[in-house]
């Protein structure tokens, strides 16, 4: 990629597309290796494990929140591992809106700047869970 | 199990990418038929899958200059808020009853990618909230960069919603539905719609993933084999793309996606899911 947009301080539609784009594929590239690594980690502790996926449980809380996930994959508790790449995963098309609004604010263009940030409310308001 | 589930899942993300149809219609009716898993579970899982496919693409996609982030942004109002709603009513209703609307929706899908899809023609006055909200864009052809205009946009909002909906409520892409939209309604170029339409995907699917996981709906154990294996066969379909006789799998694939529909519809009914 060139220079980072920060620094240039050019914000032009091409420049923030070209961001983005570096922007989703390495948020998906972190969020799959932290899987791999914890789901590596489940693996060889629990081996292939028969699952019972026919009766529907839900998950424990430790596996509900954010900050659940994140204490416990702290810890190298495997699912919470898994849980976190997955939480990365869930953060990166966020983190694209989020950082869209700051590219409209920046081109000073008001009528988007309140449609991306309608979007991202909408977004943080799911993943805080308020929603549920 | 984990290495069944990845493998089908692996052929799922494939399949999904060489039809266009996309990973979600085949894992949710994967797991639940062949694998015997909740539905609930199924979902979160393939809304995972689809978060990481859509992001995945889109990275290429952007860059080449096809997406509309302007219409991307505005329809995402849309699609965000119709993914919270779907979330919120598959708490609601049963599980059968979710079977059933996924067998509808994976019949129509099917349907519709044999239907042609015909380029419009460009010109023509745009419609007013599209200058209004300056959509109207430039994409690259072989003759150079060519402009187009937008039409119909509450209509494509309409549908996007609705699009919204289908994707929190069965945790697919609900890539027919906004093929609709925009193809059809909002007569964008197929460059355009297709990359703009994958560039919201991800938006959309992490507006109900959240709902899900607070819900308890996303198991890891599940979720990490079948967000690998649909990446990885994703990005595999992906480069196999262009040499494959694309027409002909279709045909192969449309046949497995219509028995997966009976199958679910029937299961569904008779309350075995």
């Amino acid at each position: 990629m060139s220079e980072p947009l920060w620094r240039t301080g050019r914000w032009s539609d091409e420049h923030v597309e070209l961001f983005v784009g570096n922007l989703l594929r390495w948020g998906v590239i972190i969020a799959a290796a932290v899987t791999v690594v914890g789901g590596a980690l489940f693996l060889s502790l629990h081996g292939g494990r028969i699952a019972d996926y026919h009766v529907f449980h839900g998950q424990p809380d430790a596996l509900k929140s954010v900050s659940e996930v994140v204490a416990n994959a702290l810890r190298f508790q495997p699912e919470a591992v898994i849980q976190l790449g997955l939480l990365l995963l869930i953060a990166t098309p966020i983190a694209r809106v989020a950082l869209s609004l700051l590219a409209f604010v920046k081109q000073h263009d008001r009528t988007y700047i309140v449609v991306t940030a309608i979007v991202l409310g909408l977004l943080l308001y799911s993943l805080t869970g308020a929603g549920a | 199990m984990t290495g069944l589930v990845a493998i089908g899942s692996f052929a799922a993300g494939m399949l999904g990418a060489l039809t266009g149809l996309g990973g979600g219609m085949i894992i949710v009716p994967m797991l639940t038929l062949v694998f015997g898993v909740d539905i609930r579970y199924a979902i979160g899982a393939s809304l995972i899958s689809v978060i990481a496919t859509s992001s995945g693409a889109a990275a290429a996609y952007v860059r080449e200059g096809y997406t509309n982030i302007r219409i991307g942004m505005f329809l995402e109002v849309a699609t965000t808020l119709g993914a919270l709603g779907g979330a919120y009513i598959a708490g609601l209703i049963s599980t059968s009853a979710i079977a059933v609307i996924f067998s509808l929706v994976l019949a129509y899908s099917a349907y519709r990618s044999f239907q042609p899809r015909e380029e419009h023609s460009i010109d023509g006055p745009p419609d007013k909230w599209a200058t209004r909200l300056r959509m109207d864009g430039t994409y690259p052809t072989a003759e150079g960069m060519q402009p187009y205009t937008v039409h119909a946009v509450p209509t494509g909002f309409s549908l996007m919603f609705l699009a919204g909906i289908l994707s929190g409520l069965l945790g697919i892409g609900s890539g027919a539905v906004k093929v609709l939209a925009m193809d059809q309604a909002m007569r964008l170029p197929f460059k355009v719609s297709t990359t703009t339409s994958n560039f919201m995907i991800g938006v959309t699917a992490a507006a109900s993933a959240g709902v899900y996981l607070h819900r308890g709906y996303i198991d890891p154990v599940l979720a990490f084999p079948v967000m690998l294996g649909v990446l990885a066969g994703a990005l595999t379909g992906a480069r196999v793309l262009a040499g494959a006789k694309v027409r002909a799998l279709r045909t192969i694939f449309t046949v497995v996606i219509v028995f997966l529909a009976v199958e679910m519809a029937y299961k569904g009914l008779r309350g075995g899911i």
